[in-house]
């Protein structure tokens, strides 16, 4: 049976009252979202809080919203909310594709896009989106509000930006016409962690060339957008060459880790065929919206 | 630690360590065993059970957070000693061998149903893919599922017609 070291619990009633909570019980303390990554972690002794202060009744930080030329997304937002959300899907499609593949559905009612980022595990797949679309995190604490790019939140597997007496806010993302994004995944089977992954996001110029691209690998040993894919995508027209250059860059600058979902040669692979399949759709949707 | 909430329509009030996890309290404090604990790593589904109708794996929430709110287990299913179509659909199409897995795919079933009463084989085999079975290959659960659709009220007229024949 596995049952977490005894703590406390206080449930936080607003953003306030929860970053007060953390100055107060300091760094033995810590958040619990959706639960569904912690919890494990506290039931196999990994994690010991002394004090969790739950930030379920913060329906302040449940929501989508469109403000002007950004989506803003709460951190609180459920996978099963972003999952269905007409409108994420429609400005974002890779947000749909990732939550389809992400855990299985019933996880999905609890975990949150926030709980998720600030776990930070490698083989996150909101991580990998959040990168491609260059998303902003918004972070609240006793010195007020920070806006960090993903390169500044992200400090490295389990780490981030998001200090001790901080809470995780929001995410905003940039809508640009002409755009598309795609997140493909192989996984074992449902639930499971990834195989690998590769997610994409492009922006056409008028005249149909790649005017902005990003490429971004999920549990495959890279943890940042693959700068060189998107130096050979911008300026071209996108084809099935271009794709696979891309695709042969990202296998060569992956790190895969050997393991029981696959040795290293079978993950490369993997970066540069998904890579391959995420920009094709990430860029056929593109022209879809130019279209439109 | 004081929690309350309401399980299967009833308020209920419980002295708890806060480590308890949602799972443990249902069955052990409330001693409601219908809701079974399997893996305890939120893989198999068998602790399924409604949390504000939306079904939730009770092995990786606390007690504590689910104070608060309605819970709802297989117990809760059946209303004034009719059962749910769920569950009759699980008897017509033999949707369990060993009955391990069952009460977690029927409360998922319950959900599925209560927003999508009409679901093509594909949606159900979606909403279920975080549970377990290990016995019907999935085939005759999806088949329950279906007959509950077919039947929301339960067993129609003619379906009783028919059991009275056969008594």
């Amino acid at each position: 049976m596995q049952i977490p070291a005894p703590f406390d619990y206080v449930r936080a009633t607003t953003v306030d009252n929860a970053l007060e909570l953390l100055a107060r019980y300091g760094p033995e303390s810590r958040v619990v979202a959706g639960g569904h990554s912690l919890l494990p972690m506290m039931k196999l002794r990994l994690s010991r809080p002394e004090w969790l202060i739950d930030i379920n009744d913060l329906y302040e930080l449940d929501f989508i919203l469109r403000d002007g030329n950004k989506l803003r997304v709460g951190a609180m937002t459920r996978h099963t909310t972003l999952l269905e959300s007409d409108e994420v899907a429609a400005l974002f499609p890779i947000v749909r594709d990732a939550e389809l593949v992400i855990a299985d559905p019933v996880v999905r009612n609890r975990g949150t896009i926030g709980g998720s980022l600030c776990q930070a595990d490698p083989a996150e797949d909101l991580s990998t989106v959040c990168d491609v679309l260059a998303a902003e995190a918004v972070i609240r604490g006793p010195r007020g509000e920070r806006i960090l790019s993903m390169s500044e939140f992200h400090r490295g597997p389990y780490e981030t930006a998001v200090g001790q007496d901080e809470l995780l806010c929001e995410l905003r993302f940039g809508i640009r016409p002409r755009s598309g994004s795609a997140y493909e995944k192989v996984e074992r089977r449902v639930g499971d962690w990834a195989v690998g992954a590769a997610g994409a996001a492009v922006t056409l110029a008028a005249d149909g060339t790649v005017d902005d691209a990003a490429v971004g690998l999920t549990a495959l040993g890279l943890d940042h957008p693959l700068a060189e894919a998107a130096a050979v995508l911008r300026g071209r027209r996108p084809d099935e060459e271009l794709f696979a250059r891309a695709g042969t860059l990202a296998a060569a600058a992956c790190d895969p880790v050997a393991d029981q979902r696959g040795p290293v040669d079978y993950k490369r692979h993997l970066a540069d065929e998904l890579t391959k399949r995420a920009l094709r759709r990430a860029c056929d949707r593109a022209a879809q919206m130019q279209e439109g | 630690m004081q929690i309350s909430m309401t399980v299967n329509g009833t308020d209920v009030t419980s002295e708890i360590e806060p480590r308890v996890l949602l799972v443990h309290y249902i069955r052990e404090v409330l001693g409601l065993t219908g809701t079974h604990w399997g893996c305890d790593t939120s893989n198999c589904g068998t602790c399924v059970v409604l949390m504000d109708g939306q079904p939730v794996k009770s092995c990786t929430v606390l007690a504590a957070m689910a104070a608060g709110h309605d819970i709802r287990t297989v117990e809760g299913l059946a209303t004034g000693g009719t059962l749910d179509p769920v569950q009759q659909g699980f008897m017509e199409e033999h949707g369990l061998q060993c009955g391990f897995c069952t009460p977690g795919m029927m409360l998922t079933a319950r959900a599925l149903l209560d927003k999508n009463p009409h679901p093509d084989d594909t949606e159900i085999r979606q909403a279920i893919s975080g549970q377990i079975c290990r016995c019907t290959g999935y085939a005759t659960i999806v088949r329950s599922v279906q007959w509950a659709a077919a039947h929301p009220a339960g067993p129609g007229l003619e379906d009783a017609a028919d059991t009275e024949v056969k008594a």
